[in-house]
């Protein structure tokens, strides 16, 4: 047992970090959160080029570093910690995992090398109108004519969809129910009939989109995985979508945790800093507490993505609504310790208290993992 | 990152399984599940030849030194002894006090003589210890401490009280931290003296607790004496070896207390199932989220475990107490509201409380003994977060 990063993966946290404080400092995530993109093109090109980060995940014979979900969480936490805006979840937590655990040889080596290169952005349009994470949810159609299926309905919560080249679209067979009949397709952003509107968010740093299909019309080849069996990849997809999310919410606290030490070993009043007052030092040690706690379980459940996957979902949910309720918890807590300061725009709290509450919709919200913890109990 | 035990650490799991399951038998079937929190002095005598027979075997103080008769057992491995020990139902340790704080004391500030004349009855269960720290006047404040030893005759004379003693009656030996230097204040002037029990010097009268039991006791000490060599490390620095030993306090065993947090959690799990309050979405509720609360309490202490090496170790450690303490504290509450109505009813004789209403009080003193959550709190700011000092009066 050696629950703890190697050096090797020491060393790309610290180059993560260096990376991250140049190119996603306050100034930038702002630049980027205000631009119609949500994130800099350039910064997405270096972090392929320069860093390799677009290839981590990505087996080396499809052009990628080859290297684990443990390497990329440790990436991700950094990201939340810098409240990097960028597309790469949705590329790779989702995309390119789905294409690694569902996709043919065919669709590996047309898409994945252009994963890993940079020229291809994906996202997953699951979630409609209604916002229901269960199979009732999924009121979209496909029907097969030919050598077609035609897709309709509407996708709503898109991460990204403004500036994806592909789009899982996530459909079920007309006349089907519950978790039958459901599929995931690939669907290129430029296919006719495809609306895509990118919303306005409380929370500039993760943009979604509202996207219209109307009689889309998909080639057979574009099918990921068995088609009519999609649902149980769907929820695999969503374990890793939820465990990405859990690395970036773990980043996300323990920075709320730093800025507020940092403030309040500044700020004086009475005559004396404010973090030599029991009330604020007794709130920054159950900020800690919960940020340890997070990391803990983030990294568990990231070392979970090997086995068997009753042992990654429960450590999955676990991460989620514990990881959720810590990020949230912290980000309060930094706007209450900042006081009036942390109510302002130009200070950064407000953007990870919207963060905070993004990410913990995101993938579950704590509520629904804590119900499936409860079904795993038997309750 | 690896979560699995390798393979020589998981033969060594076997090997204590078995030997526990092979001895934990026969006569000591009585003593199997007994002496847990709330049952510390519970069939006490029986208790001490299992012991003996863990000690002659071998069993016990395994991460000792070899040449002090332990195995050098890494950390992990006293992790995986741990965890074997209470799943196996292992009785509650009557020689804890001695191995994990006399003893390791001894080890690290003791002399030659010192260690070969109190480590092997430690080892052995022949000699029990009991821990001499909280005053009336010195709680959370240790070094507050008044009790006075002095050099009469050759020997210490010790003067004073301490307070929140467990098991004095059943112990041969206390180590007291006491004021050797007339008139100092403070940690200054501090002494760690060991002293023998059975003394007319010694006077023990027992606390009754909330739960109507005794399991801390008030010892006072009037011209009480100890041997004038039975000091360890330097006179007069006493508060150095004291620190030293609460640091021995958290560690490996950490990982066998979440296996007993655990069997009690699944004593309320079923519960809750068989009585209908599972239905409750509160409850349900309340129940995943003790649960998630344990699983990230066991992947602490992993991480903690595994860190020890780069200097974490200490970061994270401070965290343990506050956070199990508090979800202990918690679970007893849990334990009430999942049996409803059934939560007031005891068992019968003179106030005979349940295990899980025993739970329920006993975790009220989870969040103070060996430092509050407050104290927890202060630590966990200062020395993990740089915030400043508490300011401190001038007495």
């Amino acid at each position: 047992m050696e629950f703890a990063f190697t050096e090797e993966q020491g060393l790309l946290r610290e180059s993560a970090i260096g990376f991250l404080s140049e190119n996603s400092d306050s100034k930038k995530i702002r630049e980027a959160m205000e631009s119609s993109l949500v994130y800099d093109k350039k910064v997405w090109q270096k972090m392929s080029e320069e860093m390799g980060w677009l290839a981590l995940l990505i087996p080396e014979k499809y052009d990628g570093l080859g290297l684990t979900w443990i390497e990329l969480t440790a990436l991700l936490e950094k990201m939340g910690y810098f409240l990097l805006c960028s597309p790469f979840h949705s590329t790779i937590c989702l995309g390119a995992t789905c294409l690694l655990e569902f996709g043919n040889e065919d669709q590996k080596t047309s898409f994945l090398p252009k994963i890993a290169n940079g020229s291809l952005q994906i996202t997953l349009a699951c979630l409609e109108p209604n916002g229901d994470w269960t199979p009732n949810g999924i009121t979209c159609t496909y029907k097969k004519i030919d050598n077609e299926f035609i897709v309709s309905g509407i996708k709503k919560y898109v991460p990204y969809g403004h500036s994806a080249d592909k789009i899982i679209v996530i459909a079920r067979e007309e006349g089907s129910n519950g978790t039958e009949g459901v599929s995931l397709f690939l669907v290129d952003s430029e296919e006719k009939n495809l609306e895509i509107k990118k919303l306005n968010t409380m929370d500039q740093t993760r943009p979604q989109s509202l996207i219209n299909l109307n009689k889309i019309r998909i080639p057979v080849d574009c099918v990921l995985g068995e088609l009519g069996g999609g649902w149980n990849a769907l929820e695999k997809l969503r374990l890793y979508g939820a465990l990405g999310v859990s690395a970036e919410q773990v980043g996300g606290a323990q920075r709320c945790l730093d800025m507020t030490c940092d403030f309040v070993l500044e700020r004086e009043q009475f005559g004396r800093k404010i973090g030599s007052f029991q009330s604020i030092k007794h709130r920054l040690a159950d900020m800690m507490v919960l940020v340890e706690s997070a990391r803990s379980a983030s990294y568990y459940a990231s070392c979970m993505t090997g086995t068997n996957s009753q042992e990654l979902e429960e450590a999955v949910s676990i991460a989620k609504s514990y990881c959720s309720e810590a990020f949230f918890k912290c980000a309060g807590d930094a706007i209450q310790l900042h006081g009036g300061v942390g109510f302002t725009w130009e200070y950064d709290t407000h953007l990870f208290f919207k963060r905070a509450k993004s990410s913990e919709i995101y993938f579950g919200d704590p509520s629904f993992h804590k119900n499936k913890i409860s079904n795993i109990l038997g309750l | 990152m690896r979560i699995e035990f390798s393979e020589q650490e998981e033969r060594f799991r076997n090997e204590i399984s078995f030997w526990l399951k092979e001895n934990l038998t026969g006569p000591f079937d009585s003593v199997i599940g007994r002496g847990g929190s709330g049952d510390q002095t519970g069939l006490f005598s029986e208790r001490v030849k299992w012991e003996q027979h863990m000690g002659e075997h071998g069993w016990t103080c395994i991460g000792w030194p070899k040449q002090y008769g332990g195995k050098e057992a890494t950390i992990n491995e006293q992790v995986i002894f741990y965890e074997e020990y209470t799943r196996a139902g292992g009785p509650g340790r009557v020689g804890h006090i001695g191995e994990t704080l006399a003893g390791p004391t001894i080890l690290s500030f003791g002399t030659e003589e010192q260690k070969e004349r109190f480590l092997p009855n430690i080892r052995l269960g022949k000699e029990y210890w009991c821990q001499g720290y909280s005053e009336p006047g010195a709680g959370s404040d240790l070094s507050a401490v008044k009790t006075k030893a002095e050099v009469v005759n050759g020997k210490w004379k010790i003067n004073g009280q301490k307070i929140w003693t467990s098991l004095a009656e059943e112990s041969d030996w206390i180590f007291i931290l006491c004021r050797t230097t007339p008139k100092s204040k403070g940690r200054d002037g501090l002494s760690y003296i060991l002293a023998p029990m059975d003394q007319k010097g010694i006077t023990i009268r027992p606390i009754k607790q909330m739960t109507g039991e005794s399991e801390f006791n008030e010892v006072f000490f009037d011209d009480a004496e100890a041997d004038v060599n039975d000091v360890i490390g330097e006179v007069g620095k006493g508060w150095q070896v004291a620190m030293g030993t609460l640091g021995f306090e958290r560690g490996a065993s950490t990982l066998g207390q979440q296996i007993a947090f655990e069997q009690e959690f699944e004593t309320i799990l079923s519960f809750a199932k068989e009585n209908g309050k599972a239905n409750d979405p509160l409850i349900r509720n309340q129940i995943s989220e003790a649960w998630i609360g344990l699983k990230i309490m066991r992947y602490n202490a992993l991480r903690m475990l595994s860190n020890n090496e780069d200097g974490l170790l200490s970061r994270e450690a401070m965290l343990s107490k506050l956070y199990w303490a508090t979800w202990h504290r918690n679970l007893g509450k849990l334990a009430m509201d999942v049996l409803g109505m059934e939560s007031e009813i005891g068992e019968e004789g003179i106030y005979n409380l349940t295990k899980l209403q025993k739970l329920f009080l006993f975790t009220r003193a989870d969040t103070i003994y060996a430092g509050t959550n407050q104290i927890q709190r202060n630590i966990i700011s200062e020395r993990a977060l740089g915030m400043p000092k508490e300011p401190r009066g001038d007495n």
